[in-house]
């Protein structure tokens, strides 16, 4: 993967606005967003409802993932291209998912929602109508997707990339200053896990920092890139968007999300905890 | 904007003795901008969280005890920088001209 492959300009969606082909989707960490204004032809996905199973925690299944996307008109040869709020968090995590269940043409808009809006680009209310379609989906690609079990045996001996804001990973904070408490019983990081948080990955205007920027940007905080790498957060959203940095636009071969993140690792009796600005021993 | 303080957001179910609440509004030539971007900066300068502004163009950060730096993101503005000073129990105000 490349940055030509998997991510989008703002201006080549409004060119695309009405290519049939192109399916632009909104995934905002504020679910209302969409219903405010968004890009023309966009459909909704909300990642709490749509994206979640409502009684586990875990993600919908192939047959609801497949049931959702033929209900809202994505058809398995579009180009889906993704976007959203809070500079694509979650619009990465749809991307991460999306990849999970093996769609094929997938593509970030570079800077989200935030990006367009301050270009003063179109956004309308109008709701598009997209014809059902018969989406199939794929097994799940577990060499993207890391559990609890696999964070605890990279200890040590992957790189752990741990992408919340220094207060959270030093364990100051247990979630960011304006988001929903879902909290951790305990507060601090995976030892050994280097702190690079997501922000530095991205300008201001939510845009992603050049290749070389980001390549010394994680060569700076040590990640070995002839080592497997799991990225981490708090829910695994931001992760997302650290994974599609290392994975999508650098190319890193062996990349995986733990969406379990700080809120499943905090509350795990027994496993090892660090505090503090450092990664600490294994 | 029932409950409104007078020029700002409500703090009904705020309690503010326990926090450190950095808030304010975000105005062009006197008019409130309702689609800027507003990010809190630590003291070292990095990220620690970015709300839109509401309709009314305020914004809000329950932030911590310190010194933050308020950057302020709008279409058709370069962007503007406001130090700001937070501590619990007060509610620091920040009026950002673009």
């Amino acid at each position: 993967m490349s940055r030509e492959t998997s991510l989008v300009t703002a201006q080549w969606v409004e060119e695309h606005l009405d290519d049939p082909k192109v399916v632009l989707i909104e995934v905002d960490e504020d679910t209302t967003a969409y219903d405010k204004g968004h890009l023309r032809g966009a459909i909704k996905l909300d990642w709490t409802t749509d994206l979640q199973d409502q009684v586990r925690r875990d993600f919908v299944n192939k047959q609801q993932f497949e049931a959702l996307l033929s209900e809202r008109g994505v058809a398995n040869d579009d180009t889906v291209v993704l976007y959203g709020g809070n500079n694509n968090w979650f619009a990465a995590y749809a991307y991460w998912y999306f990849k999970l269940y093996g769609h094929q043409d997938l593509k970030l808009l570079d800077g989200g929602r935030k990006k367009w809006e301050l270009d003063s680009r179109e956004l309308t209310e109008e709701l598009p109508n997209r014809a059902k379609t018969s989406y199939t989906a794929q097994e799940q690609d577990l060499s993207i997707r890391a559990f609890r079990d696999e964070a605890i045996a990279a200890i040590g001996v992957q790189n752990l990339v741990d992408v919340r804001s220094p207060d959270e990973y030093a364990g100051r904070l247990l979630a960011p200053a304006h988001l929903p408490q879902e909290q951790a019983q305990r507060a601090g990081h995976v030892p050994t896990s280097i702190n690079v948080p997501w922000s530095k990955a991205a300008n201001d205007d939510g845009t992603f920092k050049s290749d070389e920027d980001l390549k010394a940007l994680y060569a700076a905080a040590g990640l070995d890139d002839s080592k497997e790498t799991i990225a981490l957060c708090r829910i695994g959203e931001r992760s997302s968007h650290t994974w599609f940095v290392l994975k999508e636009l650098l190319g890193h071969q062996s990349v995986k999300n733990y969406d379990g993140s700080w809120t499943e690792y905090g509350s795990l009796v027994g496993v090892p905890v660090a505090i503090g600005d450092e990664p600490g021993e294994a | 904007m029932c409950g409104a303080t007078e020029g700002g957001l409500s703090l009904d179910g705020v309690d503010v003795k326990k926090e450190a609440i950095v808030q304010g509004q975000v105005l062009r030539d006197g008019e409130p901008v309702p689609n800027a971007y507003v990010r809190l900066l630590d003291r070292t300068g990095e990220f620690t969280a970015e709300v839109p502004t509401s309709a009314s163009g305020h914004f809000r950060f329950f932030a911590g005890n310190g010194e933050w730096t308020l950057r302020t993101l709008a279409p058709k503005a370069e962007p503007v920088d406001r130090r700001v000073h937070a501590e619990v129990g007060r509610v620091a105000e920040v009026v950002v001209a673009i």
